[in-house]
């Protein structure tokens, strides 16, 4: 952190600071700042340790990505959503796919849904095992949650690795199904990395869960209502934390997201600790979920024959393809003319919605609570910029 | 009772602690770059080329169609499809690259190249140790250094490579079988034109006789026609 400007302003004093008499200090948060998770900056004034006013500046990763898009092939716009969300990059490519496949009216194949479904909640558990150490970090607790968390979520990149080639830019799914079947022996890879995954999360528990200096730094910290959340429009772990029961695999059920029996886990009070505890509670419905996928996994094809992957020209015409990521509803909106390009090509990212109650939720807090709110609305800046 | 948690919080952290001596599961980790993990076989990084036989000359699978170029993502591929045509491993005439550049410092590593190549002819690489100081011409790749042999390809992909190979041996013998019948169905019509044109027919003159010498039969029978 370093400081900008030292100045007294009285247009944003409060009642409060009015008889302590003190100055605000503004300082700048980022956009280097190893808490950040990116480079994001936040302008912040401060009343002694206390926010009076918080003003996220981003934009410092815009790649131009949806007018890159417009100019590339349907396919060519693949490994580009790979880049968006970093972390996640098959969840990205499922909701790229299903927006062109809503567009061109293509079926997909039994087995490329289950493999979707499979890798889909395997990218789950590698975001939230991943946040919830970041999140450790942020509070600092330097290294040991985070390199535990690591540790497992490295056993799911080997197994992307030897799917797809890559450990974190997959270019995994094709509108119409899957690029590739699953390898020799993956299935029991994933099996085991499925039936180990508990071990952890109870292992992560009882290091964490019940910690009276992560109870302390977390509980009633950046509370958002329920009420909040809905007017913010907030998706996905942020808003299921303020208990706001929406979870679009189970409103939209795309894909096969039906067929599963799963519980869709709640928060009461919305603070950062409801937002912790509830990527532990979804990681545990994942496996449940990757534990019915993997039994009834079919044979069959992963592509849908009568879909051509090169030159791929849609009909004239408009679709939204969304789906339940990791981090909140993503959303593709494509509009076609007819020509081997999208017209229009718009990504509804969800951690740039969900940043939008940053303030709210950060006044009144001291400056430590902002990494950790932050933090905890599990951003990516390659998606919050694109 | 407060403290009760770190206490819980600190054994676990002690029994991942003297865990890593006894038990793989708890330490992952190896001391790159003395010890490394074996190559996961479907890893992939940047694309080379691959050739047939011992010489990339005339070996390279690429006939420059330019699909590749096209398709790709980030345009870091760059092709100058040559005027004339050389013979390739197989012996047929085919156009071949005459330049072929792959900028690897824009190269997203996709393989949308590879998924479009109806040759087989590119593939992925799973060298990363690529550092260069030179950032412009270290990172820019001609055809020369791209070019590796199938041997290589068979190395670091084997089920892959197999699969290719056995597919192109497949199509390699349906092409020479289509060229055999191509040739004897040849054979067959001039021989037949031959002996409709001159009578009474050689005996003796099988149709791969005549499908080597087809020209001088007609010459003659135009010869006998005037």
């Amino acid at each position: 952190m370093n400081i900008l400007t030292d100045t007294s302003v009285d247009s944003i004093s409060t009642d409060e600071t009015d008889h302590l008499t003190g100055d605000l200090l503004e300082i700048s948060m980022g956009p280097q700042h190893p808490s950040t998770h990116g480079v994001f900056r936040m302008n912040v004034t401060l009343d002694g340790e206390q926010v009076v006013k918080l003003k996220p500046v981003f934009g410092y990763l815009h790649r131009n990505h949806e007018k890159i898009a417009e100019t590339e092939s349907y396919l060519g716009c693949m490994p580009y959503t790979d880049r968006l969300d970093y972390i996640c990059s098959i969840t990205n490519n499922w909701a790229y796919a299903l927006a062109v496949e809503t567009l061109a009216g293509i079926k997909v194949p039994e087995r490329a849904e289950y493999l979707r479904v499979i890798t889909g909640e395997l990218t789950r558990l590698q975001n939230h095992a991943g946040l919830i150490g970041f999140l450790m970090q942020d509070m600092g607790a330097s290294g040991t949650p985070l390199m535990y968390a690591f540790r497992e979520r490295e056993k799911i990149l080997d197994l992307f690795e030897a799917l797809t080639g890559a450990r974190m830019m997959c270019n995994y799914m094709r509108f119409g199904g899957c690029r590739c079947d699953l390898p020799a022996g993956w299935l029991d890879g994933a099996k085991k990395v499925v039936e180990g995954f508990p071990k952890f999360l109870d292992e992560f528990e009882s290091l964490l869960k019940t910690n009276e200096i992560l109870m302390a730094r977390t509980q009633g910290v950046g509370i958002v209502t329920k009420a909040q959340a809905i007017n913010a429009g907030l998706s996905g772990p942020m808003a299921r934390a303020s208990g706001v029961d929406y979870d679009l695999r189970k409103v939209d059920k795309y894909g096969i997201y039906e067929r599963f029996n799963f519980r869709v886990p709640l928060g009461e009070v919305g603070d950062v600790y409801d937002r912790y505890m509830l990527r532990v509670l979804e990681m545990r419905e994942s496996v449940e979920i990757l534990k019915q996928a993997i039994r009834d996994l079919p044979e069959g094809p992963i592509m849908d024959p009568g879909t051509k992957i090169r030159g791929f020209r849609p009909k004239a015409g408009e679709a939204y393809g969304r789906i339940e990521g990791p981090k909140g509803e993503l959303g593709f909106y494509l509009i076609s003319d007819g020509s081997p390009n999208p017209y229009r090509y718009r990504v509804r990212p969800p951690t740039l919605i969900n940043l939008t109650l940053l303030e709210d939720m950060c006044l009144g807090h001291n400056v430590a609570d902002i990494v950790i709110i932050l933090g905890s609305i599990d951003i990516v800046l390659g998606e919050v910029d694109r | 009772m407060l403290g009760e948690g770190i206490v819980k919080g600190l054994a676990e952290t002690a029994r991942n602690f003297f865990g890593s001596y006894v038990n793989k599961e708890r330490l992952t980790t190896v001391q790159f770059p003395e010890e490394r993990l074996p190559q996961i076989e479907a890893t992939r990084d940047f694309p080379f080329l691959v050739y047939d036989g011992t010489d990339p000359e005339p070996g390279l699978r690429c006939v420059a169609c330019q699909i590749c170029e096209k398709e790709c993502p980030p345009k870091c591929i760059y092709i100058v499809k040559s005027a004339d045509k050389k013979p390739d491993a197989t012996g047929k005439a085919q156009f071949y690259p005459a330049q072929f550049d792959i900028d690897i410092s824009v190269c997203m590593s996709c393989q949308i190249c590879v998924e479009v190549c109806p040759f087989d002819a590119i593939k992925m690489d799973v060298e990363f140790e690529m550092s260069s100081e030179d950032r412009f011409g270290g990172l820019l790749l001609d055809k020369y250094k791209l070019a590796k042999s199938n041997e290589y390809y068979n190395k670091i992909h084997p089920t892959e490579a197999g699969a290719v190979d056995a597919a192109l041996a497949e199509e390699r013998a349906k092409a020479k079988l289509a060229a055999e019948a191509k040739a004897k169905k040849d054979a067959e019509v001039a021989a037949a034109k031959a002996a409709a044109a001159a009578a009474p027919p050689p005996p003796d003159a099988t149709p791969a006789l005549a499908a080597e010498t087809p020209a001088p039969a007609v010459a003659t029978a135009s010869g006998e026609t005037k």
